[in-house]
């Protein structure tokens, strides 16, 4: 019988797959490694690349990862991979961009203030309707 | 005849409304399932990545990253996940009852509190109380994507690192069930979740890291954070299209009250009118 190890691919967002291989193959920072079953614990980063996992001599399944961890322990791997490129300027970027959204959010007072104050008003009139009605019922 | 005629179109009009609302009840059904699924496949990364911080976090007890270092608490940073759309329900503002609760007892102790907002409706109810929001995302829609609050959370989380706050919560709606959702409050930073575990102490393995760990603990750090905030933002989603179900069935079943009341008050219009002819003519035939 050959040697099979646990694989788990998974993202912050969903599972990517789930199941068993003979072998793992990963782009990680220093080179691309490839894991059989019984490797020592290992950790380290993993670049952009592809992730190949040999099912069998017949079946290697492919996957793309925008960079991410491994995790291998003797009889299991586990991928934390990043959905999307991340670095350092995107982050920072986007970092601005919710910043500028806030700032605006709070110059921007008309429209929203004004909702604010028309829904409360609402929520007046309709319970001095209520009341109203409630005196009517009572009076009728 | 003449009779009720607003009474009539009124009753139209609330039919035309149960519809629309019905509609809205049967889209969130559907919706919630979809969400909800999404809330589940979220789990295992976070989990998978407090696991390997705490391993990481007891083999290497020298180094003490700033995530893990509790500081005295001068000014916290919160972040609030509220929905982008309303007919929800209470949903949204038992968020905001929570968060205020919890401001106020930060003001009373002397702390100062930076907020970042996720959804529409933060965005707006804390622009209107005045309060410190220092980031902002909005329309993110039902499949958020992570790049969407990473920026927001870049910010908090510099602001973390430069000793502006020291302290990091999240807040959103929980998924208890479909009935049921609740507003739960999750600290964030310093990271408590990794504190060391005594049980793992008799164990001697350790992993072998490339290129180093502590640079792996820092990048792990940042990605758990971002993963419970981000898990937090689906659940809220789920819990969204939950309660507006349930809110929009509620809405149908009151629209179907108000109906049959209203038919009664026009049968009722009806049957006057009718009697009162009835009487005016056998009035005028006896007259004769």
């Amino acid at each position: 019988m050959t040697m099979i190890v646990h694989v788990d691919i998974v993202s912050a967002e969903e599972e990517i797959y789930s199941g068993r291989a003979e072998m793992v193959f990963a782009p990680a920072e220093m080179g691309e490694v490839g894991i059989t079953p019984r490797h020592a614990p290992l950790i380290t980063k993993l670049k952009p690349g592809e992730v190949r996992v040999k099912i069998d001599n017949n079946e290697t399944l492919h996957f793309y990862i925008s960079g991410g961890l491994l995790e291998v322990q003797p009889h299991m791997v586990i991928i934390l991979a990043d959905t999307a490129i991340r670095s350092k300027d995107i982050d920072e970027a986007a970092a601005l961009q919710a910043k500028a959204r806030a700032e605006e959010a709070l110059q921007d007072k008309s429209g929203k203030l004004d909702y604010a104050q028309a829904q409360a008003q609402l929520a007046q009139a309709v319970m001095q309707l209520k009341a109203l009605d409630k005196l009517r019922k009572r009076g009728g | 005849m003449a009779v009720g005629k607003e009474i009539r179109t009124k009753i139209a009009s609330i039919k035309n409304t149960q519809k629309i609302t019905r509609a809205m009840e049967k889209i969130a059904a559907s919706r919630m399932r979809k969400t909800k699924d999404r809330m589940q496949a979220t789990r295992p990364y976070s989990k998978k990545i407090a696991r390997i911080i705490k391993h990481l976090a007891h083999a290497n007890p020298e180094y003490k990253h700033s995530f893990l270092i509790k500081r005295d608490v001068k000014r916290v940073g919160i972040i609030v996940v509220s929905s982008d759309k309303g007919l929800c329900g209470g949903l949204n503002s038992n968020v905001f009852r929570k968060t205020l609760t919890h401001l106020l007892q930060w003001e009373k102790d002397g702390i100062d509190v930076d907020i970042a907002t996720i959804g529409s409706k933060a965005a707006g109810f804390f622009s209107n109380l005045k309060a410190n929001v220092v980031a902002n995302s909005v329309k993110l829609g039902d499949s958020p994507h992570i790049q969407d609050i990473v920026g927001l959370i870049r910010i908090m989380l510099d602001s973390y690192n430069a000793g502006h706050i020291d302290e990091l919560y999240v807040i959103n709606n929980e998924f208890v069930n479909t009935m049921t959702q609740k507003p739960i409050i999750q600290q964030l930073l310093p990271v408590i979740a990794c504190e060391i575990d005594t049980t793992l102490s008799g164990r001697h393995w350790d992993y072998i890291y490339e290129p180093d760990a502590k640079d792996i603990l820092d990048h792990l750090l940042i990605r758990y954070v971002e993963s419970i905030v981000y898990q937090g933002l689906v659940e809220n989603n789920a819990c969204e299209q939950a309660a507006r179900m349930v809110a929009m069935k509620s809405a149908s079943d009151n629209a179907g009250n108000l109906i049959s009341e209203l038919q009664l008050i026009y049968n009722k219009a009806r049957q006057a009118a009718i009697t009162q002819e009835i009487s005016e003519i056998v009035a005028g035939a006896a007259a004769v």
